[in-house]
């Protein structure tokens, strides 16, 4: 029997190398997959996955740092890939509305770069996020050269609007321990396992309302049996309870 | 480990108002900055992020779904 090929170890400078490289290949591989599930870029052909890959760039950033601030000129579109974003309105009086809470795969600054103008809006990381941008002239060029795409912006701001819908129906006809309940169960009911924590000023600020309305609906909700409070965890213990207070049938 | 209430030292000021208020005296000045001493005295009340006025101290929930197999 012939013995096994002797292996000599590699440099240590070779191996390196190797393992850089073999770092750097997962990393595209990693990348390319996530372009792959982002609604703007489903269902494009090779050619056109490979021009999204190449324009788009990744941005990291901490908690609290400003990724947009409302009024400012903003050409870059941002795709969430680690983490969760806040986008929000900031009235004269210095109050906040959450318009909504980005989270992985979703998208933010779409209109101001869709349709021309300053950001409508101003969105914070909630924690350390990954981002990946493209410029608006890039993303335009996809577009022009792959119907597909012009497809999946319409079907990407169409969602916007249905979501919007539901915010202005949420803040004009739900009473507060309703609004409260319907954002628990949307809110914990993706299944996702990186889901931000939040305060009860943000929760106020998701639903328009004051920071003490949350705290007694919570109240309300626990003594209904519908949520525990368990320190700083929120237990949703009987969903069937909550939708009924959500007013969702 | 338990979670504690979150401290943005920089935005902190060093008033004081959320250790006068923190009924378990979980919070403490230690030195110039203020910290969650008293780990499990903490009752996650959320009075100190209330009365901060500089918005520096965040009490964040989780939000789960009992049996939720995901979290």
């Amino acid at each position: 029997m012939a013995d096994a090929p002797h292996l000599s170890p590699l440099p240590p400078f070779r191996a390196y190398f190797f393992i850089k490289y073999a770092i750097i290949l997962s990393d595209m591989a990693n990348t390319a997959q996530f372009i792959s599930s982002i609604p703007y870029f489903t269902g494009l052909d090779g050619p056109g996955m490979e021009m999204a890959r190449r324009f788009i760039y990744e941005k990291k950033a901490g908690r609290g740092e400003i990724l947009l601030a409302e009024g400012e000129p903003a050409d870059t579109l941002y795709f969430v890939a680690e983490g969760a974003v806040k986008v929000f309105k900031t009235s004269a009086e210095g109050k906040e509305q959450i318009l909504r809470i980005v989270r992985p795969g979703e998208s933010f600054n779409d209109v101001p770069v869709l349709g021309g103008g300053a950001s409508l809006v101003s969105a914070e990381a909630m924690g350390p996020v990954v981002l990946y941008g493209i410029k608006k002239s890039d993303l335009e060029k996809i577009v022009r050269e792959h119907p597909q795409a012009a497809l999946n912006v319409i079907q990407v701001l169409s969602k916007r609007v249905v979501e919007l819908i539901s915010l202005v129906e949420d803040l004009s006809f739900r009473h507060v321990t309703s609004r409260v309940a319907k954002m628990l169960l949307e809110y914990a009911g993706d299944n996702s396992v990186d889901r931000p924590h939040l305060t009860q000023q943000e929760m106020a600020a998701m639903i328009g309302t004051a920071r003490e309305m949350v705290g007694r609906s919570l109240k309300s909700l626990e003594e209904d049996g519908a949520i525990r409070i368990e320190r700083n965890r929120i237990v949703i213990a009987n969903r069937n309870a909550l939708r009924e207070m959500a007013g969702i049938t | 480990m338990k979670e504690l209430p979150l401290i943005d030292q920089e935005k902190c000021q060093r008033c004081g108002l959320c250790v006068s208020v923190c009924a378990c005296g979980a919070l403490r000045l230690v030195g110039k900055s203020v910290q969650a001493v008293e780990v499990d005295d903490c009752q996650w009340c959320t009075l100190c992020e209330l009365v901060c006025p500089n918005g520096a101290i965040t009490c964040p929930y989780e939000v789960v779904v009992e049996n939720d197999t995901s979290v």
